[in-house]
């Protein structure tokens, strides 16, 4: 509301919702990627005209324009490429305060993004100055993981 | 193909505030057509086409809401495209009228939008639906972190400290002042950034843009008929957009061929638009910019990569002042994105803003000898960028297309 108007009155005011559905396949490619993290395992997709190593996987390689043509497990620890803080709430988004990586995983080209689980957020400036890029994670599963992105987090290696 | 020379010859725009209750949806974008094409001279019978700005549906729940703007903008009877490219659709959709005009097919053509972002408190969460519900989705992203994480990474990689990005919000709030269509305007000082409430490492509350509601509109038609109706038209000379993967993380590495950090698409955009504007020294041919920067963050990037200065200097050069009004490059004299932000018409925003400069419009916001200005917009993951110029004079036949 401008400073200048008065208050809408509620009856001037219709009030809407969406609820909307969806089922989304995971297609083949990402069936094995969630399957192999039930095993707490990473599987990359590996195009050999490139070179590349894609984490999300890929069905086709964007640089040589070929399928990818190999599966690879990432290695276990990684480095960050970007980071951030969050320390105010987002309406219908996780409470604050979180962490969120993008870590590319060794033998991996491309960087994955997570949250980075196990640190004290209380000081933002402090907890920034230790997710730096360069800083090395590791990937820690949870317990009994069910194949979906939320199997595994990063913590500092 | 040789392309014909296209200008604009009228804008219009609404004040942005927060909430327009007195006014509907299409009823916003009218009023921005009302007063563009009062800019123009022109009555509503002699537009050809209509080009419709219009980032998600989400942000107002009315589905493909341009097809409740069609009689609202006039366009009954005519042809109408909505174009969309997030945070850059104001942008492509300006472009998309240029090709209408320059390809022959339309002689005049309107482009407007509107948007209004705070009629659902959930605009950060409609923001998060732009990316895969598989891989991303989860992770809080949203256009608040998304350009976090690239602000992080820059920071890391120039040493760009937090007080030279409040310094930007210090110059955007005191350019506003000027604009009278501006959502935040003031005089504040360093200090009062740096206290701001934090959100988003390193972003505190004031490195952030307000999400705003209003509309604007431009009409845009051939050389013969903007050399009848306007004394000084602004002629669109370059026009160039690059878009690159939705997964930030394949910008991110030694792999990678573009710097998530640096925007460095619009390296080849900027390339492309001043080719094709015989641009070869931008820092001495362009007088002024109105760049895409709803966060602190996106003006020393993008003038690195528009060729304004090397990568890592903007932030020194922005400390000296070359920056400000009266520096050697006006960079976003409306107070740009940082203080106006009704998404799906923003990148629209920024060309009219960049036309009114050209054509000597702009008030108590002109820059002085204008001959040519840098528009850009951004959008979807920070993946789509657009960079148009606008000149004083049509686009040299060596440039030609």
């Amino acid at each position: 509301m401008s400073k200048s108007t008065p208050a809408t009155p509620a009856h001037h005011v219709v009030h809407g919702e969406w609820h909307v559905r969806y089922n989304y396949p995971v297609g083949e490619v990402g069936a094995r990627f969630f399957d192999a993290l039930k095993e707490k395992r990473i599987v990359a997709t590996r195009c050999s005209a490139s070179g590349l190593t894609y984490l999300p996987p890929r069905a086709y390689c964007e640089r040589s324009f070929e399928k990818c043509d190999g599966f690879v497990d990432a290695g276990g620890e990684g480095t960050i490429e970007a980071a951030t803080i969050v320390s105010a709430a987002f309406d219908n988004l996780p409470p604050p305060p979180y962490a969120i990586a993008y870590v590319r995983l060794d033998g991996v080209s491309t960087a994955m993004v997570n949250f980075v689980r196990g640190m004290d957020l209380s000081d933002v400036p402090a907890a920034a100055a230790k997710l730096k890029p360069g800083t090395r994670v590791r990937v820690e599963f949870i317990a009994a993981p069910e194949g979906k992105i939320t199997d595994f987090h990063y913590v500092l290696a | 193909m040789k392309a014909q020379s296209v200008a604009v010859i009228g804008v219009g725009q609404t004040a942005f505030r927060s909430r327009y209750d007195e006014m509907t949806y299409p009823e916003l974008a009218q009023e921005a057509v009302t007063l563009a094409l009062k800019d123009a001279g022109l009555q509503p019978e002699q537009i050809d086409a209509v080009v419709f700005s219009m980032a998600p549906t989400t942000f107002m729940g009315v589905a493909d809401a341009d097809k409740w703007a069609v009689d609202y903008a006039w366009a009954r009877g005519k042809p109408f495209m909505r174009v969309h490219t997030g945070g850059a659709t104001g942008g492509s959709a300006f472009q998309a009228a240029y090709s209408h005009v320059a390809s022959g097919q339309y002689g005049t053509v309107l482009v407007v939008g509107a948007d209004r972002i705070t009629e659902t408190p959930d605009a950060q969460f409609v923001l998060n639906l732009i990316w895969d519900a598989f891989y991303e989705q989860d992770f809080a992203l949203n256009t608040v972190t998304m350009t976090a994480l690239a602000t992080q990474r820059y920071m890391h990689k120039y040493g760009t400290t937090e007080e030279q990005y409040a310094n930007v919000v210090v110059r955007a709030r005191r350019n506003a002042l000027n604009n009278p269509s501006a959502h935040l305007k003031g005089e504040i000082d360093i200090a009062a950034v740096m206290n701001s409430k934090r959100v988003s490492w390193p972003y505190k509350l004031f490195d952030i843009c307000p999400r705003s509601a209003g509309a604007a509109a431009v009409v845009i038609t051939t050389e013969a008929l903007a050399r009848e109706r306007c004394t000084r038209p602004a002629f669109i000379t370059g026009t160039a957009g690059v878009s690159n993967t939705v997964f930030m993380g394949d910008r991110m590495g030694p792999a990678a061929d573009t710097d998530f950090a640096d925007y460095s698409e619009l390296k080849q955009a900027a390339r492309e638009c001043y080719r094709q504007a015989g641009i070869t020294e931008p820092m001495r041919q362009v007088q002024a910019v109105e760049i895409y920067d709803p966060f602190s963050s996106f003006q020393f990037p993008q003038l690195e990569s528009l060729g304004f200065c090397e990568s890592g200097t903007a932030q020194r050069l922005s400390d000296e002042g070359a920056f400000d009004m009266n520096g050697s490059l006006a960079v976003n004299p409306s107070g740009g994105t940082l203080c106006t932000n009704p998404i799906g018409v923003t990148g629209l925003v920024r060309a009219a803003e960049a036309a009114r400069q050209v054509m000597g419009r702009s008030a108590a916001m002109q820059v002085k000898d204008v001959h040519n200005v840098v528009a850009t917009a951004i959008g979807g993951s920070t993946q789509f960028f657009t960079v148009t110029m606008l000149s004083d004079e049509p686009r040299r036949a060596a440039a030609g297309a």
